[in-house]
């Protein structure tokens, strides 16, 4: 398989897949080539797979531009950065990673609510900024009771729900309240949410708080965030762990191999 | 006096009369019974102690307060408390075997904080005095305070926040990756109220959950392990729930430490003297445990300096319980223990004094 053009259109997210990748396939790695058309031009027959991630994965554009793609690998559940549309209509395969980074999804919603309610961060600022020698950090608010809302009750949802409930959480789904004791916790995509509008509820205290491990155009954060206490922010980590990441690698890959092999596709989207 | 917010609904829910409690908000003094008739407690506390308890038990007891008096308080107690059946405890006043001695008729403490490490609990075994703590108005936000820790040291939720906040994800996209909190094996040291809210919530998560207790629960299905350095060497994080007694002083040594192992966490919301804090901030620094969540330490509040180089800690200043549910369910359990004391009707939150090992509860 060593002559299939992949072509990796994200920044490399994990040593490990792009490894394991190179020991099969010809990588490109596209993100860090310069003249990114002339590159498509000399290569494109030889290319018959791309691997995307949440940054970046395949649109109409770079479809239409590469004639052999027979299949696109996101290492990534989030299907938003390829145009599934296009897909369909030239039978190219889409496969993704479900479930395995669904715990760790869900912990890590779990977490930025704690995160957030308890003030760990802030806490932790506190004590390392040698403020706690002058006097006792404030009081926060209790997470247990709080009812929680989720917005999408997929498998991270359900997740998410399983987890609040063994804190006495009331859950309901889907709710567009502005609360100004509210917390908004984010880990599935920046446009999920109007980024500027919630970055002046924020800071004109309209909304209680917020947890957002993802955002409208990554890695860029708004800086009117940084100054509040009310805030926890992440560098887009929520399948963040060593050993997920290894579980999507081996999905990407497995997913790959199958195709190529003329097996069936693990986890196909289409 | 000022009605807690919210006080009023939940002592209904207790069947206690919100009337008992709004009587003295009239400013009718003649309807107001003699302080005579009312039972006598102690108020045991630090002048700069100032605790919203006392507006609270005022209009229900007759409060002895000895930091509000001119007198000094050995000659205070000698005069007044001879006969004080009851005495309550504020934050982590101590009080001694000294203290006690001057108090013949105890038969009461009610502990304001979970931990009761402060009082002699070898005197009170010895003179057979009950004692209640906070624990149960307590161990919900104690448990999601041990949880938070958990996760945040597994996904460096704290550093990763401030890696976002100095500008750095822009710079450098990759984050170091944090570890899998499911399928992680718990070990809880103390299963009391606070170490069971926390089994109960890590469960959720997919962990699997083990303890050491000073006695097996059969009741309770999680794996019981008959001492702690087992307990280490069989998982990857240990949480300290456990009471600070002569017995777990330093429970966790270098033996507990080692057998942890390189990739194992520890988190404290117990006591900072569980831990031998020396030994772990050496532990930390080599890398020969993987993290560590401390809201509490052996000098409070001073904080070992070596731990603020490191990433692989989360710190915290000792709020486990800090929130305005808790300390609200606590001015309430007190009171109502109080009550149910003088009318010999159970008590709640009961702390076993059980001879010189750690208590059960």
């Amino acid at each position: 398989m060593e002559s299939i053009g992949v072509l990796m259109t994200c920044p490399p997210p994990d040593a490990y897949l792009v490894e394991q990748l190179e020991k099969r396939f010809t990588l490109y790695k596209f993100h860090s080539i310069p003249d990114k058309a002339h590159f498509l031009n000399s290569n494109k027959a030889s290319i018959r797979a791309v691997v995307g991630s949440a940054s970046a994965g395949a649109d109409a554009q770079l479809i239409h531009q590469l004639p052999n793609l027979e299949i696109v690998s996101s290492f990534s559940v989030g299907l938003d950065k390829i145009d599934l549309a296009k897909c369909k209509e030239r039978g190219i395969r889409v496969t993704y990673t479900p479930d395995v980074l669904t715990d760790d999804v869900a912990d890590l919603a779990i977490g930025l609510m704690l995160a957030v309610l308890r003030r760990l961060c802030q806490s932790d600022r506190y004590v390392r900024s040698g403020q706690w020698k002058k006097g006792d950090f404030k009081l926060t608010t209790k997470f247990t009771g709080k009812s929680v809302g989720i917005i999408g009750l997929g498998r991270i949802g359900l997740a998410i729900a399983k987890r609040a409930e063994a804190f006495r959480c009331p859950i309901s789904y889907y709710t567009r309240t502005e609360k100004s004791d509210g917390v908004l916790i984010n880990i599935g995509r920046g446009p999920h949410v109007d980024e500027p509008e919630l970055v002046s509820a924020l800071v004109e205290g309209r909304l209680g708080g917020a947890g957002l491990d993802v955002f409208q155009d990554e890695p860029i954060v708004p800086e009117e965030l940084f100054g509040l206490e009310n805030v926890v922010l992440l560098p887009h980590v929520g399948s963040g762990t060593m050993e997920t990441r290894k579980e999507m690698a081996d999905l990407v890959i497995g997913n790959l191999e199958a195709h190529f092999l003329n097996r069936p596709l693990l986890t196909p989207v289409l | 006096m000022a009605m807690i917010p919210g006080t009023k609904n939940k002592m209904e829910r207790n069947n206690i009369n919100p009337q008992d409690l709004t009587m003295a908000s009239d400013a009718n003094q003649e309807c107001f019974p003699s302080n005579d008739d009312l039972p006598t407690v102690l108020l045991h506390r630090l002048p700069s102690f100032n605790s919203p308890l006392k507006e609270i038990l005022q209009p229900h007891f007759h409060l002895l307060d000895p930091a509000d008096s001119p007198e000094p308080a050995t000659s205070f107690l000698s005069s007044h408390a001879k006969s004080v059946r009851a005495l309550v405890c504020i934050y982590n006043t101590p009080l001694s075997a000294e203290t006690l001695s001057l108090l013949p008729s105890l038969e009461f403490i009610v502990a304001t904080s979970a931990g009761v490490d402060h009082i002699d609990l070898e005197e009170c075994r010895g003179r057979g005095i009950i004692m209640t703590n906070a624990s149960k108005a307590f161990a919900e936000d104690a448990a999601d305070y041990a949880v938070a820790l958990l996760i945040d040291v597994c996904r460096r939720i704290s550093t990763a926040d401030r890696y976002v906040r100095a500008g750095l994800w822009q710079v450098n996209r990759d984050y170091p990756l944090g570890f899998k909190l499911g399928r992680k094996r718990v070990g809880i040291v103390g299963l009391g109220r606070i170490g069971f809210e926390v089994g109960k919530r890590l469960e959720a998560f997919g962990c699997s959950i083990a303890y050491n207790s000073r006695q097996k629960k059969p009741s309770i299905p999680f794996s019981y392990h008959a001492n702690v350095v087992d307990l280490a060497e069989d998982n990857d994080a240990l949480i300290l729930c456990c009471p600070l007694t002569e017995q777990t002083h330093h429970i966790i040594n270098r033996q507990v430490l080692e057998a942890l192992g390189k990739e194992g966490v520890i988190i404290n919301v117990g006591r900072g003297g569980l831990i031998d804090e020396e030994l772990l901030v050496k532990f930390l620094s080599r890398g020969d445990i993987a993290g560590a969540g401390l809201d509490v330490f052996e000098n409070e509040p001073d904080v070992p300096r070596e731990v603020f180089e490191l990433d692989n800690v989360v710190l915290s200043p000792h709020r486990a319980i800090f929130t305005p549910e808790s300390l609200e369910a606590l001015n309430e359990l007190v009171f109502t223990n109080l009550k149910a004391f003088f009318s010999n009707k159970p008590l709640q939150s009961v702390f076993k004094i059980e001879g010189k090992d750690y208590p059960v509860m």
